[in-house]
């Protein structure tokens, strides 16, 4: 007796409750993991999965097991090749493996640290957790825009990649019947029947055929010529006959941005300011990322100068000097001016500093951003990112920086501007909520978008 | 346009290709399901006919190597409740076989009735070949042939009363939260190994009894329901001068009362546990139920295989002799064979203990020797079967009769542990180096026999766990009992997390004491006390 199942069409992922679980049960790990991840990641690439390591005594199973060493014990092994009883061996170190090593660890499984992949959604629903994101926008997020490529029809022209055999056969097979195409097996019909005559001819003593045999000879001839012309005037397969897939690409209204990061990179600025600067960045490029469908990211640095530089060098390299912001707006402007025309490009910037300026520069930074920058930003982002528990001791107005104060009085007059103290990561959506809010009005009112 | 055509350079070759072919099974790599059908007639045909198995009737599934991948995590079933160390070991075979470290089974077979083998569609014909042999003939006879199979474990009910655990886990993760099943699958899991009896074997679960007895546990626990006893007052204390006569008899009576000593400390905590809701007693009993089915397979790992092994190579071989495969499909099966039954020696790097599948099918083809071919050591070495000219009966017996460890006691011949050139060690603790004690010759072939058996035997590779004793009247202490054996202890770091686990559920303070096996003194002992957090990470 014998069922054959065929299973290959049941669900698959029957394993996806048991892998949940899993990682509700390496929450912790999974979290550290990623952060990791971030700080290591280009701001660019922070919405792919991404596999991580996460150490395996966390997701220790254990037991009651004896343990590998010590007591007394005997085991047999395979492959002697010079042992004879009473021999030697010095105890091999190290775990196990070697020559001693017949037992494995009881389970088979070592502490080894655990690597796996993590999807891109589940990458991005740790990133987002603990910026408090509303649970509407995640999704809305982690929505990719792409283009959908979709049949269209059947054109005239394309590649020959793209040909359908189909469509072209049966034009061909329709022009082939309608201009009515001699088959191959007409012509070998024609010849056998000419051969036999001339056969015929050369059997007879005179080495000629008799008069009708003459004639239908010549009719034949003529008749296979004729045939032999139609074949080839009339082609197989005609460039007319020839149909191709076609696809389109089934677009969205996409157009492309920049995006300006502004770092303050002076020693004042902490690791831990820099971090938090990073995940604003990030969150940035991904809500662009979501809105566009390219985005390009400058890195502008500055201490008492500023100067474009790449990723790297400007979350990492440390630089010394005192703090002049108006560089930082002066090297934007330049770039913007060089690179990136206003009516081709949706820019945005965002700017994380800590909020010290020197302090006859604050006139000028406003100066730069009310005449050169607004005016062409769609929105310009200023963060201070403050120490915790300086944050508490200045909660009110009263700890303004010198920044601060400069740029307050421009957020009043300038939708476009918006500026927040950010002490926590936590701290940092608010400033996309506005963000968000104001290119809905803005849309109203006609953006580039 | 082309027109595909075949052509053969020889037209000689190819009549007689031509008719060749027509009487082989099947041509080629590919399979659909009329081959895999006439295949599977023709290995049931020498199976039945020519070895006279008795399997059970076979369900052969084809599925794709993600459902293989599912299948491996849920310990090879194909219905398991869902716990997040199924998805560890997912995650992990799931990276293992996408980086290429690791392939995939050829099959899974489970025990039941039908018997159950999973091909997979990437398969080759000839591996489907191999694999039905394998798994639907092999392992199935001995699924349904092997003593320890037919007392403990209960093939016809295993799917439905899976099909009942899974529900029953997932209405309690629905009604008590993930959390808590979590944390009572945790430590049922950790005391798997200590779920099993090894000794009395259980009745066989029955599913309509199962759903009974949950039911009454839960309407006894309603209708005796008193908010009353909660008001009553402590027991008085125990009085001082009961004299040392009455106190032993005391303890003898509790420990009577509880059936101890109990080595199955999952069976114990689930009967006896004093605050355990009835669903968790439910989830202890259905982990038991799960470790106890597989308890059987653990000791018969080795003879299993080389069941398996030798049967598909007398099938394949047999198939080869009729004409019905070609060459080439045999050269492609011993390619597969060598690898599965391939041993490596002891300092090579691919060595991880013995193969069971290599160690299997070298004793079924030496015992096959045995009873064909005898030589004169093998007649004084087996003189019930030497020369009996009757291999396959004689296999199927010991098949049977016989688990790893008595079946290598057995039959183990000195000359396959010549071939094998197996040696023993022994490594004494108080020594600073290895010894080796015998080697494959004369005086060492029984020793070295001996030393074999008993590395395949679980109770020995097991630690022995008993639980001894229960403070009733005082703070309910629970006592449980490692007997150490040649000074082996027990991993430490492991045993007092899984002693976490034990107070867990037991709810109060546990001692773990190591007692010699022969002076019987208490050697150490590990407390874990109620008001400890919970040891888990």
């Amino acid at each position: 007796m014998l069922y054959i199942v065929d299973r290959r069409k049941n669900p698959k992922g029957k394993s996806l409750g048991n892998r949940q679980r899993f990682m509700r049960r390496a929450k912790a790990q999974i979290k550290r993991a990623v952060e990791d991840t971030i700080r290591t990641r280009g701001i660019t690439d922070i919405s792919s999965g991404d596999s991580i390591t996460i150490p395996g005594k966390t997701l220790h199973e254990p037991g009651f097991h004896h343990t590998r060493r010590g007591g007394d014990r005997n085991y047999v092994l395979p492959g002697n090749k010079k042992f004879v009883p009473g021999d030697r061996v010095a105890r091999p170190q190290g775990d196990d493996g070697g020559a001693g090593g017949s037992k494995a660890s009881p389970d088979g499984e070592g502490e080894d640290d655990f690597q796996f992949t993590l999807s891109r959604d589940e990458f991005l629903d740790i990133f987002f957790e603990d910026l408090e994101l509303p649970d509407l926008l995640k999704k809305s997020l982690k929505q990719t825009t792409a283009f959908r490529t979709a049949r269209a029809g059947f054109s005239s022209d394309g590649t020959p990649a793209n040909l359908s055999l189909v469509r072209t056969m049966r034009n061909s097979l329709a022009r082939r019947i309608g201009l009515r195409r001699p088959k191959t097996q007409e012509i070998r019909d024609l010849e056998d029947k000419i051969s036999a005559l001339q056969a015929k001819a050369e059997k007879r003593p005179s080495g000629k055929l008799t008069k009708p045999d003459e004639e239908t000879l010549h009719a034949l001839l003529a008749d296979l010529e004729e045939t032999k012309r139609r074949m080839k005037a009339i082609p197989f397969i005609d460039p007319i006959d020839t149909r191709f897939n076609q696809f389109q690409q089934i677009p969205d209204p996409n157009t492309q941005a920049v995006m300006f990061c502004l770092m303050d990179v002076s020693g004042s600025m902490s690791e831990q300011m820099k971090e938090l600067a990073k995940r604003f960045f990030m969150l940035l490029h991904l809500f662009l990322h979501r809105r566009y469908e390219h985005v390009d990211v400058v890195f502008i640095r500055h201490t008492s100068r500023a100067s474009e530089v790449d990723e790297e060098t400007f979350f990492y390299s440390r630089e010394t000097g005192g703090t002049i912001v108006s560089t930082a707006l002066d090297e934007m402007k330049r770039v913007l001016k060089d690179r990136y025309p206003v009516d081709q490009w949706n820019i945005y910037a965002a700017q994380a500093s800590d909020g010290d300026n020197y302090s006859n520069d604050g006139v000028k930074c406003t100066a730069l951003l009310a005449e050169d920058l607004l005016p062409k930003c769609q929105y310009y982002a200023y963060i201070e990112i403050t120490d915790e528990r300086e944050a508490e001791i200045f909660s009110s107005t009263e700890g303004e920086t010198a920044l601060w104060k400069a740029y307050a009085p421009v957020a009043r007059t300038n939708p476009r501007f918006a500026l927040k103290r950010v002490t926590k990561a936590a701290d940092i959506f608010p400033v996309f909520r506005e963000l968000f809010a104001k290119n809905r009005a803005e849309k109203l009112s006609g953006a580039k978008v | 346009m082309t027109k595909q055509s075949t052509t053969k350079s020889d037209p000689a070759q190819k009549t007689a290709a031509a008719s060749a072919a027509s009487e082989f099974l099947f041509t080629g790599a590919d399979w659909d399901f009329d081959t895999l059908k006439t295949t599977y007639d023709a290995i049931e045909d020498i199976a039945i006919n020519e070895l006279k198995l008795n399997v059970y009737p076979n369900q052969v599934e084809v599925i794709t190597s993600e459902q293989m991948l599912d299948a491996y995590s849920s310990i090879g079933m194909p219905l398991m409740y869902h716990h997040w160390s199924f998805g560890k070991r997912f995650v992990r075979d799931d990276v293992m076989y996408r980086k290429g470290f690791q392939g995939l089974a050829y099959e899974i077979v489970i025990n039941s009735n039908p018997c159950i083998s999973y091909v997979m569609e990437e398969n080759t014909i000839v591996m489907q070949a191999l694999v039905m042999a394998h798994a639907a003939f092999g392992h199935n006879h001995f699924f349904k042939n092997n003593y320890l199979f037919k007392q403990w474990t209960d093939a016809e009910g295993i799917l439905d009363y899976l099909q009942f655990a899974k529900r029953y886990i997932a209405k309690c993760e629905d009604r008590f939260g993930f959390d808590a099943v979590e944390r009572v699958l945790d430590a049922a899991h950790a005391l798997m190994e200590q779920g099993v009896n090894r000794y009395s074997h259980p009745e066989k679960p029955n599913l309509a009894a199962e759903l009974e007895r949950e039911r009454e546990r839960a309407k006894y626990e309603d209708e005796t329901y008193n908010d009353l006893w909660r008001t009553l007052p402590q027991a008085e204390k125990d009085d001082e001068d009961l004299d040392e006569m009455r106190r032993k008899i005391r303890v003898e009576e509790r420990r009577a009362q509880f059936g101890l000593p109990e080595e199955n400390l999952l069976y114990f905590l689930e009967k006896n546990a004093p605050s355990l809701q009835a669903w968790e007693r439910e989830i202890l009993r259905i982990v038991r139920n799960i470790g106890q089915y597989f308890y059987p397979q653990k000791q018969t790992k080795m003879m299993n295989e080389g069941c398996a092994c030798y049967v598909h190579y007398a099938i394949m071989n047999s198939l080869y002799d009729k004409g019905l495969i070609s060459e080439g499909a045999m050269m492609e099966f011993i390619d597969y064979h060598s690898g599965v039954v391939f041993q490596a020696d002891y300092n090579d790097k691919r060595y991880s203990g013995f193969n069971p599948y290599a160690l299997g099918f070298a004793m079924m083809q030496d015992i096959h020797r045995i009873c064909v071919d005898p030589t004169d050591e093998d007649r004084e070495w087996f003189p019930d079967i030497a020369g009996n000219g009757e291999p396959v009966e004689t296999l199927k017996d010991a098949w049977a009769h016989y688990r790893d460890e008595s079946f290598i006691l057995q039959f183990l011949s000195p000359k396959l542990m010549r071939d094998m050139r197996m040696f023993l060690i022994d490594d004494l603790g108080s020594n600073p180096h290895l010894e080796v004690a015998a080697i494959h010759d004369e005086n060492g072939y029984r020793r070295v026999r001996r030393a074999l058996a008993r590395m395949h035997d679980v109770s020995v590779r097991e630690p022995d766990m008993q639980v001894v004793d229960v403070d009733l009247r005082g703070n309910r202490q629970l006592y449980i009992q490692h007997t150490e054996h040649d000074g082996i202890r027990l991993e430490k770091s492991e045993a007092k997390m899984t002693l976490g686990y034990i107070g867990q559920l037991w709810g109060y303070g546990v001692t773990l004491q190591a007692i010699d096996n022969e002076s019987g003194e208490v050697l150490h002992e590990m407390n874990y006390k109620p008001d400890d957090l919970p040891q888990g990470p």
